[in-house]
């Protein structure tokens, strides 16, 4: 047979199969033996008498038998293995260049292949990193994985969960299992810190902070020293530390800066030191807020009044196990409080700060990471349907191999070699993808997510990248490959194109792939489904109070303006005045903070209780002045509104909301009754609607509210304002109509409330649109993945439907026909898919809100948009399928 | 006489270009073209052979002698043919060189 020369002669002659080294070291040595025969044989030839011609030939050998057979053993051996290397080496780059120009000459098909794994890719890649930057990369600090948090074991609200300097000093002094605890003031709130510079205020975040802070995070400064015991002491000498931005962009990386004074909080304060880069306090401790200064906070008897001020953290022994510190806490923090009983709540526990800084996003991290995952698995089934074509019309190609002599094996190779080209090729352009969207993830500001600023693509990401890759290449080269022919070779040599296909076997494959995709999808599209629908219901909760148009601005009175009741009392009433005179301001108030910022509880108890030592309810306390609850429109249910009368003179009144108004009274009206809250006894004059303080989806707990003019109990005074119109221009006139009294007024910082609304929800939106680009890409793929099939069917059988037609099929029958399969294809698909969100939808648990996780609306819409997918990918083909000619088809073959 | 380095290699790729020999063939094909000159070991062309064929110079397969018995055939290569060529322009320049230097007349003193 011709083939079979072919073969003989193409087929590898120069390469003898891989040998052990036994069977190299006994053919080396069978050459020595017929080296030194053929010698011999000569020598008698020429006359010599054997024993002679042996003796001639050793001689002639050079080194002994025996050190010649080592000699070639070596150079045998040394020969096989290079040349094993060289041929792995050659075939590969043969493989490699014949993928590249295979791929070339099917450009449309390559790129359209790179750019699906590449998007692949990119979004897992991206998704690795920000796991990464939140989960795995350790906390900026030294031995990170000791550090603990510390906080009280009291309720929800911050004041529950803080400790009191007694309680820490206490702790410090007593405990066997740490190293060192340290802490920060937890109150502080945004724009905090008035710093006066060229004559003009501006507003910057403080955070105090105590002495021995950074050395046991184990920060290293950048220059400077940290807090003197004299500057850490109450009313020390005023010292403060820059954080590394506020040092390069507000001082220009000023090296003199050091023991400079700045004017902070109107008094003379000296820089002592300069934190370095690495040191976001923000990113850790409270995403999404930026610290500028860090000041010393005492632990005196002064601060211990304060109540629960401190958020701690701290270090362990290296030998000590968080359950051993949260047992040894539990004596201490009993004794210390039997020891002082008039004392806070103090239950201190221990949890890793890991858990504590990323505890909150480990759920959604893990359900992007599946998600990313399904999105991979889609994206290798559609590639995997993509090549199966190509194999089906590249037989021919393949049985002239086969013929020439390559063998399966090589075949198998060399086809995994072209998905491998693909999938690196796309796993580059992932990782430029990836590169663009951790840029932009790490420079999302505003965003409720712990170091989201470390966000980037590292060593860790690169092979992460790689090893999808490899896997990714593998996995969908490998059905394909292995679809390469071993038999039958002249057949597919003798057949016509069009009818040499992959078979009912080829069929069944790329069908279960299609299934499969659709399946997959179906996860994705529940997923994000539910995301989204719990994302519309957080929109649409009512958090008490409407955030449209609403802003504020920082109008904390000076020293003088505070010096004094009726001062105090002035400033208020003219701030009032003028800012609601200003035009297009609707209603205007006063407050110590702003919904779903910091928050502070008291206790509180009803006058019928007798006010027994024990039995204080906590609740958030919120100072206002008349006008805030028509600025934030929280409807008043009962009573009345505060007026500019509740004043020091009047009597001492306070307004509660429904819950606490229930806690206290259930059954009946509030309103005229007697409660203490903050050490006075109030009359509750009013009964608001409860709001929604801590977060969207968080249920507003028990809270009241005080008058500004009878207590002085607050730390900023903040100027909501409802405008008639932007905001923007209403705060810059209130602002220039507040110059008489409030020249320093900083220039441009105004809250909108609805960028603190969105900035709550952020955590989430960014999930679910994340979630939603997912689902989109994946049902593209799906549609793809149908449309490939289905127009494949299509073509092989445009015989069969031209038999058809002829035989009285109308078009529209056919093109029924052809939706039909389509569908029945979906159908499978979805149905598997359907099962399987049901089972693991269960995953995305805390991640839903307002929604179950078998939610009915979610899995219809679902089914609705992969039905209509479905049939859109099939009517194209199914079109196609009902213009063939019958007479062009029959005589096609 | 001894050989300079690098020479046997050209030598035996020379023989072979007469056509495939096996081991003991190129020897003494060398041993009559130098007049039994060469001191080259059998060890030493056994070794190169496998050198050449690692370079893929040389390729190699069992045959059968005109006595009937086994011997490792070696045959050129394409690229052994195309090493041959330069080889032997390179070494033919650097004999001329040589002799033409070595055999200049010395200066009188």
């Amino acid at each position: 047979m011709r083939i079979h020369d072919i073969r003989a002669g193409v087929s590898r002659l120069v390469r003898l199969p891989l040998r052990t080294r036994a069977q190299i070291d006994a053919d080396a040595d069978a050459e020595l033996a017929s080296f030194l025969t053929e010698r011999v044989d000569y020598l008698v030839e020429r006359g010599m008498s054997p024993s002679e011609a042996r003796e001639e030939a050793f001689k002639r050998l050079g080194p002994s038998v025996r050190e010649a057979s080592v000699l070639l053993h070596h150079s045998a051996r040394h020969r096989e293995r290079r040349m094993n290397m060289r041929d792995l080496f050659d075939d590969f780059t043969q493989d490699l260049r014949y993928a590249l120009r295979t791929l070339r000459r099917d450009a449309r098909f390559a790129i359209f292949a790179i750019a699906i794994v590449g998007l692949g890719i990119g979004a897992s890649v991206t998704v690795f990193s920000v796991a990464n930057a939140m989960l795995i990369r350790p906390l900026p600090f030294a031995a990170p994985n000791r550090l603990v948090w510390m906080p009280n074991d009291g309720g929800e609200g911050l004041s529950e969960q803080t400790l009191q300097v007694n309680g820490v000093l206490y702790m410090s002094a007593n405990n066997k299992s740490f190293d060192a605890i340290t802490g920060y003031f937890a109150f502080s709130s945004p724009n905090d810190v008035r710093l006066l510079e060229n004559k003009e205020t501006v507003r910057l975040n403080g955070l105090p902070v105590m002495q021995n802070f950074f050395d046991v995070l184990g920060v290293k400064l950048l220059m400077g020293r940290g807090f003197s015991a004299q500057e850490s002491a109450w009313n020390g000498p005023k010292a403060v530390m820059l954080s590394f931005t506020t040092w390069k962009r507000r001082y220009n990386s000023d090296r003199s800066i050091i023991g400079r004074s700045l004017i902070l909080e109107g008094a003379p304060t000296t820089v002592v030191g300069v934190l370095p880069a690495s040191f976001d306090f923000g990113a850790v401790f409270v995403p999404g807020r930026h610290i500028d200064f860090f000041t010393p906070f005492p632990m005196t008897a002064e601060t211990n009044g304060w109540g629960n001020t401190l958020s701690v953290i701290g270090r362990l022994k290296s030998d000590v196990e968080i359950a051993a510190a949260n047992a040894e806490l539990k004596v201490l923090g009993a004794r210390m409080l039997a020891e002082s009983p008039r004392m806070n709540t103090f239950k201190p526990i221990v949890m890793s700060l890991r858990e504590h800084v990323s505890g909150s996003v480990r759920s959604a991290l893990i359900v992007l990471a599946l998600s990313v995952g399904v999105v991979m698995l889609i994206v290798c089934a559609n590639l995997s349907n993509l090549l199966l074509a190509r194999a089906t019309t590249r037989q021919k190609e393949m049985a002239v191999r086969v013929a020439l002599g390559a063998g399966r094996r090589r075949l198998v190779r060399q086809m995994l070699t072209e998905s491998l080209v693909l999938s690196v090729c796309g796993a580059a352009l992932g990782l430029l993808l990836a590169v663009g969207g951790t840029r932009v993830i790490a420079g999302l500001t505003g965003m409720n997510l712990p170091m989201l600023a470390d966000v980037r693509i590292d060593g860790f990401a690169l092979i992460v990248a790689a090893v999808l890759a490899i896997v990714a290449g593998l996995a969908f080269g490998l059905v394909p490959a292995l679809q390469v022919p071993s038999t039958a070779v002249h057949g597919a040599l003798k057949e016509s194109g069009r009818s040499s296909t992959g078979g009912n076997r080829g069929k069944v494959v790329r069908s279960s792939l299609v299934v499969s995709e659709i399946a997959l999808a179906c996860m994705l599209l529940v997923a994000a489904g539910l995301l989204t629908r719990s994302f519309l219901k957080v929109l649409d909760v009512d958090m008490g109070f409407k955030a449209e148009r609403v802003a504020s601005i920082r109008v904390d009175p000076d020293e003088i303006q505070r010096s004094s009741q009726p001062k105090f009392v002035a400033y208020v009433d003219e701030v009032l005045r003028l800012s609601r005179e200003t035009p297009n301001v609707q209603a205007a108030g006063l407050t110590d903070g702003l919904p779903l910022g910091g928050n502070r509880s008291w206790g509180v108890n009803s006058r019928e209780s007798g006010y027994p030592q024990s039995e204080w309810r906590g609740a958030f306390v919120h100072i206002i002045s008349d006008g805030y609850l028509a600025a934030m429109q929280i409807p008043v249910k009962s009573g009345r509104d505060f007026t500019a009368h509740d004043d020091p003179k009047s009597e001492k009144v306070i307004i509660i909301n429904e819950s606490l108004a229930h806690l206290l009274w259930p059954g009946t009206d509030a309103v005229g009754h007697y409660m203490r809250a903050g050490g006075d006894e109030r009359k509750v004059i009013g009964v608001v609607a409860d709001v929604h303080h801590v977060a969207l989806e968080q249920k507003s707990g028990n809270e009241f509210y005080m008058p500004i003019r009878q207590t002085g109990d607050f730390s900023s005074v903040d100027l909501v304002f409802r405008a008639r119109v932007t905001t923007g221009s209403v705060a810059a006139a209130i602002r220039t109509a507040l110059k008489p009294i409030a020249p320093g007024l900083p220039g441009s910082q105004i809250t909108v409330l609805q960028d603190k609304v969105d900035t709550s929800v952020s955590p989430r939106r960014f999930m679910t649109v994340l979630l939603a680009g997912f689902s989109g890409f994946a049902l593209l793929l799906a549609l793809l993945g149908i449309y490939g099939v289905i127009s494949y069917t299509v073509n092989q059988r445009t015989q069969e439907i031209g038999v058809r037609m002829a035989l009285g099929a109308t078009a529209n029958q056919l093109q029924a026909r052809i939706l039909r399969e389509t569908l029945s294809l979906a159908v499978v698909g979805m149905a598997i898919g359907t099962v399987a969100s049901w089972a693991l939808a269960r995953t995305l648990g805390s991640l839903l809100f307002g929604v179950s996780a078998t939610d009915p609306i979610t899995f219809a819409g679902m089914l609705v948009v992969l039905t209509i997918v479905a049939t859109i990918s099939g009517y194209l083909p199914a079109r196609r399928a009902a213009r063939i000619d019958p007479m062009n088809a029959l005589r096609g073959s | 006489m001894a050989l300079i380095k690098g020479t046997l290699d050209v030598l035996v790729l020379k023989t072979l270009s007469w056509g495939p020999m096996h081991g003991f063939e190129i020897t003494s094909w060398l041993e009559q073209q130098s007049g039994g000159r060469l001191d080259v070991t059998d060890a030493a062309l056994l070794q190169a052979l496998h050198r050449l064929e690692e370079r893929k110079l040389l390729s190699a397969a069992w045959g059968e002698t005109k006595n009937g018995r086994q011997a490792r055939y070696y045959k050129l290569t394409a690229s052994g043919r195309a090493f041959l060529r330069a080889e032997t322009v390179s070494l033919i320049e650097q004999f001329d060189t040589l002799s033409a230097i070595l055999t200049m007349a010395s200066a009188t003193r």
